[in-house]
């Protein structure tokens, strides 16, 4: 009954962005039983895209990036608590202050943490970091003020290269390693790739591809590392940024198809249980959701998108205060950004799901472009390079299945835009830095092995 | 009626007052309406944005064989476009000039204010000629560094430049010819003037022109000049029909001016909804640089395509309740700026400027009379507007 679905007790397990945005929403949706958010961190809702950009050029100070609110949730907020398990048939969420908090709905939106590095000992050194929280930002932030000799970031996905261009904008020495053949390979795919490379050595970094960290070296503060090529880099600071994993450790006895992936759930955000059951009570959101696509084979998606978190949030909580028929399904197509280098790179669509790539518009030696990624004859992503206004036209293409190369006519239309090259999408486990999205389903010409 | 002669009867003069029911034909007419002109108009919300966005719409009237001289960058296309507004934007706006517009907040206070001092209640104003239309021009003026005693002069150029452009069809050709002189004796202007900045820069645009030490970066001379004029015609008319339609829509609608009054919070979405509702700019032309189809129906590579983005942003498919003023409406994404790569290059200053004149104007407005309703409009259907509006304070 819709008069019952308004009403009774929702429990938010995470009190990041798609906990906060679902928190509104649900009030929004006309919620009017009791809200409690829970969430590991001390803070409220912070956003995190500025602590790997503003906050490290000294720009933003890494405490002021909390979150607006939109409008008041009135939501008992549970910060600096920890879930610890879900009952899911005595509907309760564990805490590790030893309570329980007994709901009707909860939406699990625990989202990722950064992936460490593996040894750790070597990670306990002094100077060697992850940015994930406020207080990694603060705390490299305060290191790179201090002027270091040289920054060593390890992993060239969006992330280590956005750190890499802040330090290379306050005028620091660094190095990055990619195990891949070059920056951002894994999200973007061998042209673009190629791209980011060239920025880098033209921005004085001192890139390294196709090796990897073997050890860090020092003696309670880090002073270099060691890579596989036998050679050796002396650094003041080191940056670990292999990716994130999944916060579902916590749901391993509940039940819930919880993987290393995140949680599956279906097209309205409904988790499923372990036995591909889907639930009606347990709904996810954000980074640590995988849900199927239909425009992408159905497969399932596991993103970690500012933007889904946001349109994902909003769906789950029109879906947990709505009826059956009136549930949405969550098809937003995946959106990311990015800045480094005196770039501005935008995305729609997934373009690792693509076997062909075409320049639709501009060029790389202008350093500007729209690049249309195909699979099988239609449009399935764009990427935008400092050209972020054309990329309104490429998701009307994508979501309209149009076919691929795009057609002609575009007034600053590259030479070569009928010239469509193999997208040379990698084997996401050769990259140091996992994928930010994932293709988790079944794509039987295509070898993306699960990690 | 028949649908191909709907563009003729929206510029028809007489629909000037009220064309939203023309508008509400044209939407059900179909996605792309031909015209017996052979122009084709479109009016949905989505059609008109998706061809906004896209890059195979060319804003040059070049593209359709007509001769004529390089234009401004408001009718070029990509990639002369992007260099151009690129080097415009760069003392203007963010990335690399983020405070320019705030900037100014006080200082458009203050030309508000001084505006306002004669609107003595039981007097009679004419909110355009008194207010709306001095104000545009004195804030471009401080924006470029035009020195106060110049400001004079350079009102007459613009006074002759913005009537040209609202001509009627049958007028004769001799102001077209004034109009010329006065964009070339202003352009000379501002070149004499940034050559004087070179050597005494301040804290203007024209200063941060002539002082960008790489040349690539660099305007020309003829294009600062361009730039500078298209600045002061683009950014003129159409914040003086804002603020216009401003103050007509607030005192047509007086449930949502007192709540203005009670809550001045409110007044950057009263702004966003006053550009969806009244937006300045009705319509935009584009040409198709190949052949393509829209819902079925063939753009033809070099025909005429009139955007009309005021249908647009009150189309049922995308607002809710369109044909209602509503300032707290959520959800907003109108066309009043148009959208794309083409988006108004002027928004942050034109926002803030509507946002201050209508701010400024509220007390006044709680016992102010509309003389005239509707008022007489201006000739032009595309950038429309009233050309009078009186009150009685």
């Amino acid at each position: 009954m819709p008069d019952e679905l308004t009403d009774g007790r929702i429990v938010i397990v995470g009190a990041s962005l798609a906990g906060l945005r679902a928190a509104e929403a649900l009030r929004d949706q006309g919620f009017t039983g009791s809200l409690t958010v829970v969430g590991d961190e001390p803070h409220p809702p912070y956003d995190r895209p500025p602590l790997s950009k503003q906050v490290l050029l000294g720009i933003a100070p890494a405490d002021s990036t909390g979150l607006p609110m939109r409008r008041d949730p009135k939501a008992e907020w549970l910060l600096g608590v920890k879930a610890t398990g879900l009952d899911p048939l005595g509907k309760r969420v564990l805490l590790d202050n030893g309570e329980s908090l007994p709901y009707d709905r909860v939406l699990i939106a625990t989202g990722t943490r950064a992936r460490p590095w593996p040894n750790p000992e070597e990670a306990a050194l002094d100077g060697v970091f992850t940015v994930r929280t406020r207080e990694d930002a603060a705390g490299l932030a305060a290191r790179l003020d201090a002027g270091p000799r040289r920054v060593l970031v390890i992993g060239g996905g969006f992330t280590g290269s956005e750190i890499a261009s802040a330090c290379r904008e306050r005028g620091l020495e660094v190095t990055v390693t990619e195990r891949g053949p070059a920056p951002l390979v894994g999200a973007l795919g061998g042209t673009l790739s190629k791209l980011a490379a060239v920025m880098q050595r033209n921005h004085g970094v001192d890139l390294r591809t196709g090796v990897t960290v073997t050890r860090l070296l020092g003696d309670g503060s880090f002073t270099g590392v060691e890579l596989s090529d036998g050679s050796r880099v002396d650094a003041d600071v080191c940056v670990v940024a292999l990716g994130a994993v999944r916060n579902v450790e916590w749901l391993a006895e509940s039940g819930l198809a919880a993987g290393p992936r995140g949680l599956a759930c279906d097209a309205g955000c409904r988790a499923f249980t372990m036995y591909g059951i889907v639930t009606d009570d347990v709904f996810v959101a954000g980074d640590v959701s995988r849900f199927p696509h239909p425009l992408f084979g159905y497969q399932m998606l596991s993103l970690e998108h500012w933007g889904n978190a946001v349109t994902q949030a909003e769906v789950a909580a029109h879906n947990m205060v709505s009826p059956g028929p009136l549930r949405r399904p969550h098809l937003a197509l995946p959106t990311f950004w990015s800045t480094q280098f005196g770039l501005n790179i935008k995305s729609v669509g997934v373009p690792t799901y693509s076997d062909h790539v075409v320049i639709a518009q501009g060029s790389l030696e202008a350093r500007r472009l729209a690049m249309v990624y195909g699979y099988r004859g239609r449009c399935t992503a764009a990427v935008t390079v400092d050209m972020a206004k054309s990329l309104d036209y490429y998701q009307h293409l994508i979501e309209t299945a149009a076919p691929f190369p795009p057609p002609p006519g575009a007034a600053d239309r590259a030479i070569a835009a009928e010239i469509t090259i193999p997208s040379d999408v990698p084997d996401p486990s050769v990259l140091s830095h996992g994928p930010t999205v994932a293709l988790t389903g079944y794509l039987p010409d295509r070898r993306l092995t699960v990690v | 009626m028949d649908s191909g002669t709907l563009l003729a009867r929206i510029t028809d003069y007489a629909s000037r007052p009220d064309p939203y029911p023309l508008y509400t034909e044209l939407r059900a007419a179909g996605p792309v309406v031909p015209q017996s002109d052979g122009s084709l108009l479109v009016g949905g919300y989505h059609e008109v944005a998706a061809l906004l966005h896209d890059p195979r719409m060319s804003a040059d009237p070049r593209s359709r064989g007509l001769v004529t001289a390089k234009p401004p960058f408001l009718r070029l296309d990509d990639p002369e476009h992007h260099r151009l507004r690129t080097l415009a934007m760069r003392p203007f706006g963010p990335p690399h000039t983020p405070h320019r517009v705030d900037g100014m907040r006080a200082e458009i206070a203050n030309i508000t204010k001084e505006l306002l001092a004669p609107f003595e209640s039981g007097g009679q104003v004419d909110v355009v000629d008194d207010f709306a239309y001095p104000l545009p021009v004195t804030v471009i003026c401080r924006l470029l560094g035009v020195p106060h005693e110049d400001e004079p002069l350079f009102r007459a150029w613009s006074d002759t430049l913005v009537a040209s452009a609202d001509l009627r069809p049958d007028a004769a050709s001799a102001p077209r010819d004034e109009a010329e002189r006065a964009r070339a004796e202003m352009g000379g202007y501002l070149v004499g003037l940034s050559e004087q900045r070179r050597d005494e820069p301040g804290d203007d645009l024209l200063s941060a022109f002539v002082s960008e030490p790489d040349p690539e970066l660099r305007l020309t001379r003829e294009e600062l000049a361009e730039t500078a004029v298209l600045l002061l015609i683009a950014g003129h008319e159409t914040t003086v029909n804002l603020i216009t339609n401003g103050v007509l829509t607030l005192l047509r609608h007086p449930e949502e001016l007192d709540r203005l009054r009670r809550e001045p919070g409110l007044m950057p979405r009263a702004v966003e909804e006053l550009l969806r509702f009244e937006p300045p700019v009705h319509m935009r032309e584009r040409v198709p640089l190949a052949d393509f189809d829209v819902a079925g129906i063939t753009l033809p590579q070099g025909s005429s395509v009139i955007l009309a983005l005021a249908a647009g942003n009150r189309d049922p498919r995308r607002f809710r309740d369109p044909d209602r003023f509503d300032p707290t409406r959520p959800d907003n994404q109108h066309l009043g700026f148009g959208s794309g790569i083409h988006l108004c290059y002027g928004a942050p200053l034109a926002r803030l400027e509507a946002q201050s004149a209508l701010t400024a104007l509220l007390p006044r407005l709680a016992t102010a009379e509309l003389v005239e309703d509707p008022p007489p409009y201006r000739q032009n259907a595309m950038l429309r507007g009233p050309r009078h509006l009186s009150l009685r304070l």
